[in-house]
């Protein structure tokens, strides 16, 4: 597939004998939003850390664009155009909003080494700061400190902080656990706006988010992929609802 | 009213450190502000970026013998033997940093603890450097002679006057690293390091960066420490000067910037009227005050009394 943006080889990782992924092979559409479902332990949140370089694969290959970002560190990964959400919410406690947003968008510079600099110098990030948080629906909050946000908001935060890189490529571990359904729904239209030239991959069991959101979905067990193709098309696939989804879901 | 307050402390600062040796006997105000300047080097790292550094004699040590050797072989003026030390110090933090900053914890404290060691080692073996156990007997100390202006150098009252602003600068270089971009992302790395990596940012290169600075203050307090005393011993390389540091650090309050200082002003001053006493058990004391402080005051002397002002403002 000439137009994949992330693309994977043989994806390997092993802990201790245990195998969590196992010979994954995956291409992510440029501009699709690709959704990553199955059971707690199928392996996608170590799928997602093996993208991101947070882990290194002990076979197989990541690609980005064509470029082999195989074993690369997370920071240069992130160089390269890929953000990420955490999640379980992750955030710096004692820096406000918009502090974060700031901090998150000298990430690039280099700027960030200026011990001799004053702090002040850190103005200039200030309004394009403020304009990720008026997207996200925080600007209110900009001075909170972060551990002092409530949950909804923090999840938001974590978003934030994602697209201030002005990421190619937008990856999403599960943006609405935890979440009431009206924090849900705003996450949805959040998503929906920000994926206009964007690829975004998304780790979700919420399976109605997942149906308004992805064009693609690649359904996961036991480190090994089981089902690919369209919403309607794996959730009707009898492997997947025998896996994962469970008769009652298929009848909904 | 803040905003007043907030210079309040430097104020008072200021203050008592133009008077200490008037009000102290001068070596003592001298030992005040170098281990003030060490431990202030010890939070850069323990407070700022979170690591416990259970080597930092390496870089006070170093510093001072190079510091001591460059006086007596070149008869440098001291503010230049000092910063030779403060670079010797520095040059021998990379390759300490590089080695030590991807480990955490007890294993970061203890890979720092070793290389402290070989220094020691290396101090006491090569006798026909250092003078073994001997040390530097007889630092030279002149600036444009030995009476700049009219003043006896080796007077330790007129010494303070002449080496107070090499220290105040090292307290501002400090200060400025902690309220720089710099220091920002220092906090965010101490605070969460996954999601500043997913930032975009070095995470072990800036850590080396935070060692290599921290190793300099450090190295700065230990040449003046040199020049104040005009000799060199072995113990400024021992484990227990380390410890010291970090003493120090957790007795004024981790990552407070002023409670180094506060610290080791009551330690100095403690330990003068100890030895003056013939109390031989220093150690036990300080111990029994540490032990004291981490169970009642866990965030040491500046943050105990910066919440109590806090409440009392409110209140």
């Amino acid at each position: 597939m000439a137009a994949a943006m992330m693309s994977v080889r043989g994806l390997s990782r092993d802990f201790r004998g245990f195998r969590a992924v196992d010979r994954v092979d995956l291409d992510i559409a440029r501009d699709s939003v690709h959704a990553l479902v199955g059971p707690n332990g199928a392996g996608k949140t170590t799928l997602f850390n093996l993208l991101t370089g947070f882990l290194t694969p002990t076979a197989g290959r990541v690609e980005l664009d064509g470029r082999d970002i195989t074993g690369l560190p997370p920071e240069r990964i992130a160089g390269l155009g890929v953000a990420r959400s955490f999640q379980i919410t992750s955030l710096f406690p004692q820096l406000s909003a918009v502090e974060q947003v700031e901090l998150a968008l000298q990430g690039h510079s280099g700027r960030g080494m200026a011990f001799w600099r004053s702090r002040r110098t850190m103005r200039r990030y200030r309004e394009p700061a403020m304009r990720v948080l008026e997207q996200v629906g925080l600007e209110d909050v900009a001075a909170v400190p972060g551990q002092e946000l409530a949950y909804g908001r923090k999840r938001a935060l974590e978003l934030a902080l994602a697209l201030a890189l002005h990421p190619r490529v937008l990856l999403l571990d599960e943006p609405t656990a935890g979440m009431g359904l009206e924090d849900i729904d705003r996450t949805v239209e959040l998503i929906e706006r920000v994926r206009r030239d964007r690829t975004v991959v998304m780790v979700e069991h919420n399976m109605s988010v997942v149906g308004r959101l992805a064009d693609r979905v690649t359904v996961l067990t036991a480190g090994r992929v089981l089902v690919e193709g369209g919403y309607d098309e794996v959730r009707a696939d009898p492997r997947v609802i025998d896996a994962y989804l469970g008769t009652g879901h298929a009848a909904r | 009213m803040r905003k007043s307050l907030r210079f309040l402390p430097l104020a008072a600062g200021l203050v008592v450190v133009a008077v200490l040796p008037r009000v102290l006997y001068p070596p003592v105000a001298l030992d005040i502000v170098c281990w003030a300047l060490f431990a202030v080097a010890v939070d850069l790292l323990l407070g700022y970026t979170g690591l416990l550094s259970f080597g930092h004699a390496a870089f006070w040590g170093t510093s001072a013998y190079t510091a001591g050797l460059v006086a007596e072989h070149t008869g440098a003026p001291f503010p230049l033997a000092v910063l030779a030390g403060a670079a010797a110090a520095a040059v021998l933090a990379v390759p300490v940093g590089y080695l030590s900053v991807r480990r955490t914890g007890i294993y970061f404290a203890m890979v720092t603890l070793a290389f402290a060691q070989l220094m020691y080692v290396v101090a006491n073996q090569w006798r026909g450097l250092t003078g073994g156990e001997n040390g530097l007997q007889d630092v030279p100390r002149t600036l444009f002679g030995t009476h700049p202006f009219g003043t006896d150098l080796s007077d330790p009252y007129y010494f303070y006057y002449w080496m107070l602003p090499l220290a105040l600068l090292g307290f501002l270089a400090a200060w400025r690293i902690v309220h720089s971009p710099f220091g920002r992302v220092l906090v965010a790395i101490r605070d969460n390091p996954a999601r500043a990596r997913a930032l975009g940012y070095p995470v072990h290169r800036y850590k080396l960066v935070a060692f290599v600075l921290s190793a300099a203050l450090a190295g700065l307090a230990g040449g003046l420490f040199a020049m104040s005393h005009q000799f060199v011993t072995l113990d400024t390389l021992h484990w227990t000067t380390s410890g010291q540091a970090v003493v120090m650090v957790v007795l004024g309050g981790i990552g407070t910037l002023w409670g180094a200082p506060v610290a080791a002003a009551i330690l100095v001053r403690l330990q003068d009227i100890l030895s003056l006493a013939h109390f031989e058990e220093v150690g036990l004391l300080t111990g029994g005050v540490f032990v004291v402080v981490v169970l009642l005051f866990r965030r040491g002397i500046w943050g105990t009394v910066a919440a109590l002002l806090r409440r009392w403002r409110i209140g």
